[in-house]
């Protein structure tokens, strides 16, 4: 069924009686040409464009619970491509390009909104940081805009330039930056999947692999056994419970990381601020909350919570910046477990065992990259040759030294 | 969390720093025939369990002893915590 405004009119005339479930409840097959294990956005995503795109047909989508439950419907929904390393800033790019024609392609509206980032910076080097960042972009062909002091007060007049801890000097904007429905996200990506034949198993854990002679054969699962000769993995902070099934052991770590919401508010934050002095970010979703988070709370951890002493940092870093919010009351905060990497960049990659492949290793950076993660890893799939704008993106790259630090912290997952 | 620092009782973890997995203790031996390899995974790669993991804690705001805690990263239980330096001595490594 497509949507579309003619629908709605005619369903609200008649009781909203017509409208059909977005995608089947399949049973699983014995065989399969493709496995997807995950259904996060990125598992979604790739299933959705080896079937569109690719033209793969036999492909299934295996979740352990529900669809969307994951990490695509715990994240604070920005979606931006202002990276630096030429590893990294062409995929993010990519997928910038594909969320701007998403709802057109996927009939789904996934509420994407360019509303625009502004990264804020408080001194000279951080200044010189900035402008180095948004000339590496544009040489990327993207966006970006250095504003002054003057340029952040035009577009926020609240924010203190002048007598806090850390005065604001200026801010890199991108204003093809934005934020995106993240349910909308997984529901869209499964309701095109679906249309184009992909089977989408729900309560299906992945528990093991069957491997022969260094090959992928198939998975065993807590709904029986289900074979295919290639099998891509996209199971985000759980990447390193999974690989360790078909022995493969990983360069990453998993942290919690946390994120809030205040009560419905007016209309008082256009776009996405990020503070430079520490380290938050903040939006209004539509509804009207105001959606925040700040650091990893430090630790390995598989917990879907945080602990308190994270919890005051924000907090307090938030009204550092924004005196005016204090006296929201938050409603919500909640944790993801995020797939920390050595250097803070993600992975597209076969694996060592024929036919197995792997996606991960995102780090709390991982819902803007859904459109171009899917189409890459589909890729990857589907020819056994990288994307062009992935081929960066290798699981030996600490081997041969080619890593991916765009923060410059050196192999220490919890500092990116 | 707490923290059962060995010496000094319970302390919150928020005077701790976090550094990752106590097997980070374990250097490998640089003159070894393997050494590329063991020095790779020591770097770089994780076990990363889902339960149990035993891990290096830094007292930074405290008495600046580094503590290997036993943690259940699933449900944040504490299970143990031993200074890191009679954790060395008794593999004799220290
Ligand atoms: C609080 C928070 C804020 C964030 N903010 C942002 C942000 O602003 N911008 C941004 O770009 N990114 C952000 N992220 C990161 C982003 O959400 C993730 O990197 C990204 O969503 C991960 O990919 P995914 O959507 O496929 O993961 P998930 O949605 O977690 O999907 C993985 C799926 O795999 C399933 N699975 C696990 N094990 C198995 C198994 N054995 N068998 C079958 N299925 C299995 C899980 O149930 C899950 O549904 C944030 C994350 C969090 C937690």
């Amino acid at each position: 069924m497509r949507y579309n405004a003619l629908r709605i009119f005619k369903e609200a005339l008649t009781g909203h009686k017509g409208w059909t479930p977005a995608w089947r409840d399949a049973e699983p097959q014995k065989n399969y040409d493709f496995i997807v294990v995950g259904g996060g956005g990125h598992g979604l995503a790739t299933a959705y464009y080896l079937a569109k795109v690719y033209k793969k047909s036999r492909i299934a989508l295996l979740e352990r619970r529900w669809i969307g439950g994951g990490n695509v419907g715990r994240n604070t929904t920005i979606v931006r491509s202002n990276y630096m390393m030429h590893g990294n800033q062409p995929f993010y790019e990519l997928s910038l390009k594909l969320w701007e024609n998403l709802e057109q392609d996927l009939n789904f509206n996934a509420m994407m909104s360019q509303r625009g980032i502004i990264n804020l910076f408080h001194n000279d080097a951080q200044r010189d940081a900035a402008i180095r960042r948004g000339n590496s972009i544009l040489l990327h062909g993207s966006d970006a805009v250095i504003l002054d002091k003057a340029g952040v007060k035009e577009l926020y007049p609240f924010l203190n330039t002048e007598s806090a801890r850390f005065p604001i000097m200026g801010g890199l904007l991108q204003p093809r930056a934005g934020t995106a429905r993240h349910d909308a996200v997984a529901w869209g990506y499964a309701r095109g999947a679906d249309q184009h034949g992909v089977d989408i198993i729900q309560n299906c854990e992945v528990t093991g692999f069957k491997i022969e002679n260094g090959e992928v054969k198939g998975v065993e699962t807590t709904r029986g056994d289900i074979m295919a000769p290639k099998i891509g993995v996209a199971v985000a902070g759980r990447s390193s419970e999974v690989m360790a099934k078909a022995g493969l052991r990983l360069p990453i770590e998993s942290h919690v990381l946390q994120a809030f919401v205040t009560e419905g508010l007016k209309p008082i934050l256009p776009g996405v601020i990020t503070y430079g002095a520490g380290h938050f970010y903040i939006s209004q979703s539509d509804k009207g909350g105001l959606v925040f988070g700040g650091n990893l709370d430090y630790y390995n951890s598989y917990a879907w919570r945080g602990n308190l002493p994270t919890v005051e940092e924000v907090v307090e870093e938030g009204i550092s910046i924004f005196p005016n919010i204090a006296r929201a009351r938050v409603l919500r905060s909640w944790g993801g477990i995020m797939d920390m990497s050595m250097d803070g960049s993600p992975f597209i990659d076969q694996t060592p065992i024929k036919g197995l492949y792997f996606n991960g290793g995102w780090c709390y950076g991982g819902f803007k990259a859904t459109p171009a993660s899917g189409y890459c890893f589909a890729h990857l799939m589907a020819t056994d040759t990288p994307h062009k704008v992935a081929t960066a993106l290798r699981l030996d790259r600490y081997k041969t030294g080619h890593m991916i630090d765009e923060l410059g912290a050196g192999a220490q997952p919890n500092l990116h | 969390m707490l923290i059962p620092h060995p010496l000094l009782g319970p302390r919150d973890a928020g005077e701790f720093t976090y550094l990752g997995d106590a097997t980070l203790l374990d250097r490998p031996d640089w003159q070894s025939e393997t050494a590329p390899q063991e020095f790779y995974d020591y770097v770089y790669t994780r076990e990363n369990p889902p339960g149990v993991h035993r891990e290096l804690w830094y007292h930074e705001y405290g008495d600046r002893n580094w503590i290997v805690v036993t943690r259940n990263v699933s449900t944040h239980e504490i299970l143990g915590a031993e200074l890191a330096q009679d954790v060395a001595k008794n593999k004799g490594t220290a």
